[in-house]
């Protein structure tokens, strides 16, 4: 038993506000971003801070919570907003809540689980994204400032955001001892977006360049001890690949369920067409290899939730639900035949927005090379 | 201020209705809190954030109705009361305001809120029997419910518009949709509601025999289909055949 009656009666309430006040406008939101007075309404609602302590406005929530919503967000077909919201929960407020001092908490984390701010982080660069270790992104101590110096590239959020996590490196000689997180506010001196970036799916959501220049922040925004940065990293990375693949399975499973009403109704030499056994089995496929990615989700999130750290099955639920995800759409897209390549069937969209699952929060071949470290190979 | 808000757990309303052997309706399948009730619990909550006191759920239902209570108890109310018996299964309207009215008169409210009518029922009898038991004045059909001092305003929805209703409290009152979208309930109010008390309460202990019901179903007929209407096509004068059937029917 993952979820109890408590997540049930959440999952409907979530279920209820995305019906209503999300769905009906997500093709809007495809063509102009969704506006910033979603998230305070998520914010308003807990939605943003489900596991996070009360004390700083958190739910106080287990893990599954957070599951809860990733799910929905993927049933309702959210794409890019799903993952905005993702980013803003699960990837940039993580190391502050668990790093972060009191002090922090308030100024960062507090408001972003009201959702008064937007919040994101920023990892990859133009010439460093899967080699993490590679960025070119310096935060220089001056006195009592910061002073960082870099881009970033593909920052989910990172237009809008009210502030950025940004990863850097301070010191070339100490090897994994010399990153650091520190948090760069909007509007701070030296800071610029400099492009909005358009993309394959996730179109709901930004994605933006950003140029630091001689941007000076307080000593005070370095999250948790100097040098540390590297190992918080990669404990905000096996959480964030966690909460991607449930949303992943969760999108598999809406796409199933899609495509197998559709076969049901839709008539071709005079039967329909889920009848045809190479349609059925397509279709039993994709619900069998969902179910088993959900269970080995659902058992390494449960490991999470209790405070292990088990990188390799991560990886492993991480890989396996994003190559799901887009193998189950592009599955549909077959089986919709000419109306799965349209607009106006949810399936194409699915697999664009599926397809980034396989890229970001490490490649799949990011994935196997960790797996494969795991076993020793 | 104390106020009472009824509430009905029910089959699932987007789910198909069937019937049993004896011609009640199945309540064996998914059930949820009356979506009726939901306004109610808001309108209720709404005065609560506005005037201060409590907000108390009142339910007669089986033991799984407890679900629909504690849905109640997760959008905020503070506490509730559930009449189960088995004996109760069938009541008619009358028995169920009976009992109500029994739970009910104990605590002294200042409001109690219901719904106009159950989604399932659809009698909308049980307020104002409730409201005659309890000796309360009603107004039934609130889009806006204000507590003046001891009096209860109300915006009465009719067919033209509204109507200003006002009543001496306490006071029932029965409201529609127009108080709002009932609030949805965060995670930490999901959690607060599994240790909010639930008082159960036993036919015996209300003092009510319960005789035999006032209503039985005599049977079950479906209702007529509808007849395919006329299709005029357009060869030039439909307009003069509408206007003629208009007449014909006395609309026009
Ligand atoms: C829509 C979107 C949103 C994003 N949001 C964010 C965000 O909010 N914050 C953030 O920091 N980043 C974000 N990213 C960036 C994302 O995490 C990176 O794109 C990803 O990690 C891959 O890095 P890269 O693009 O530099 O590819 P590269 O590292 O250049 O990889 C290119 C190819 O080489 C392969 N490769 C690289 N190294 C190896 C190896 N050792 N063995 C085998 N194959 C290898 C890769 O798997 C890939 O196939 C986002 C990306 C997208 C597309």
């Amino acid at each position: 038993m993952y979820f109890t009656d408590a997540h049930e009666e959440l999952r409907q309430h979530i279920r209820r506000f995305l019906e209503k006040e999300v769905k009906p406008h997500l093709e809007e939101w495809e063509e102009a971003m969704f506006p910033d007075s979603i998230v305070r309404r998520f914010g308003e609602l807990g939605f943003l801070g489900l596991r996070y302590p009360p004390e700083y406005g958190g739910q106080g929530g287990d893990y599954f919570s957070a599951v809860v919503l990733s799910e929905e967000m993927a049933r309702a077909g959210c794409g890019g907003l799903g993952m905005a919201v993702a980013v803003q929960a699960e990837m940039a407020t993580p190391p502050v809540n668990k790093f972060g001092t009191h002090e922090q908490k308030q100024r960062f984390l507090a408001p972003a689980i009201a959702g008064t701010a937007i919040a994101a982080i920023a990892m990859t660069e133009p010439d460093a994204g899967s080699d993490l270790a590679g960025i070119q992104t310096v935060a220089r101590k001056d006195g009592d400032q910061w002073v960082l110096n870099g881009r970033k590239i593909f920052i989910t959020n990172g237009a809008r955001a009210s502030w950025i996590l940004v990863v850097a490196k301070s010191d070339r000689e100490r090897g994994h001892s010399g990153y650091n997180l520190i948090v760069v506010e909007k509007g701070t001196p030296g800071f610029q977006v400099t492009r909005t970036l358009k993309k394959l799916g996730m179109h709901s959501s930004d994605t933006a360049e950003l140029l630091f220049e001689d941007c000076r922040v307080p000593a005070g925004n370095l999250i948790g001890d100097e040098g540390e940065g590297w190992k918080q990293l990669m404990w905000e990375l096996q959480g964030e690949r966690m909460i991607a693949a449930a949303g992943e399975v969760a999108g598999a499973e809406r796409i199933t369920e899609y495509a197998m009403d559709y076969a049901k109704s839709r008539q071709a030499f005079g039967q329909p067409i889920a009848g045809f056994q190479v349609i059925k089995h397509r279709l039993v496929d994709m619900a069998t290899r969902t179910a088993c990615v959900r269970s080995f989700v659902y058992e390494t999130a449960q490991r999470w939730d209790k405070g292990e750290y088990p990188v390799r099955e991560i990886s492993q639920a991480k890989l396996l639900a994003s190559q799901n995800a887009v193998w189950v759409a592009d599955q549909a897209i077959q089986i919709l035949g000419g109306h799965g390549y349209m607009r106006e069937f949810p399936v194409e969209r699915a697999w664009r927005d599926a397809r980034l699952g396989r890229i970001g929060a490490g490649t799949d071949e990011i994935m196997k090379e960790i797996i494969g470290k795991s076993y020793g190979l | 201020m104390k106020i009472v808000v009824t509430v009905k757990q029910i089959p699932d309303p987007n789910a198909p209705q069937k019937l049993t052997s004896d011609n009640r309706l199945d309540r064996g399948g998914e059930a949820v809190l009356d979506p009726g009730d939901e306004y109610g619990v808001e309108a209720g909550l709404k005065l609560k954030e506005a005037h201060g006191g409590e907000v108390v759920l009142v339910s007669m239902g089986p033991a799984k109705a407890a679900d629909a209570i504690r849905k109640g108890l997760s959008m905020g109310a503070d506490r509730a009361i559930h009449v189960s018996d088995d004996s109760l299964a069938g009541a008619d309207a009358l028995l169920t305001a009976q009992i109500l009215a029994a739970a009910i008169k104990p605590e002294n409210p200042d409001l109690v809120i219901c719904g106009t009518e159950s989604t399932d029922g659809s009698t909308g009898m049980v307020p104002p029997m409730l409201a005659e038991l309890l000796g309360m004045p009603q107004a039934t059909f609130a889009k806006q419910v204000e507590v003046k001092g001891d009096k209860v305003s109300v915006h009465r929805q009719t067919n033209e518009g509204y109507e200003v209703v006002e009543a001496q409290a306490p006071a029932l009152v029965t409201v529609t949709a127009g108080v709002g979208e009932p609030r949805y309930a965060s995670l930490k109010g999901i959690m607060a509601a599994r240790s909010k008390e639930v008082k159960k309460v036993e036919l015996s202990a209300l003092g009510i025999e319960k005789g035999s019901p006032a209503e039985s179903v005599e049977g079950v007929a479906d209702a007529e289909t509808r007849k395919a209407g006329e299709v005029i096509e357009d060869d030039g004068n439909a307009a003069e055949r509408i206007l003629a059937f208009l007449v014909q029917v006395k609309a026009v």
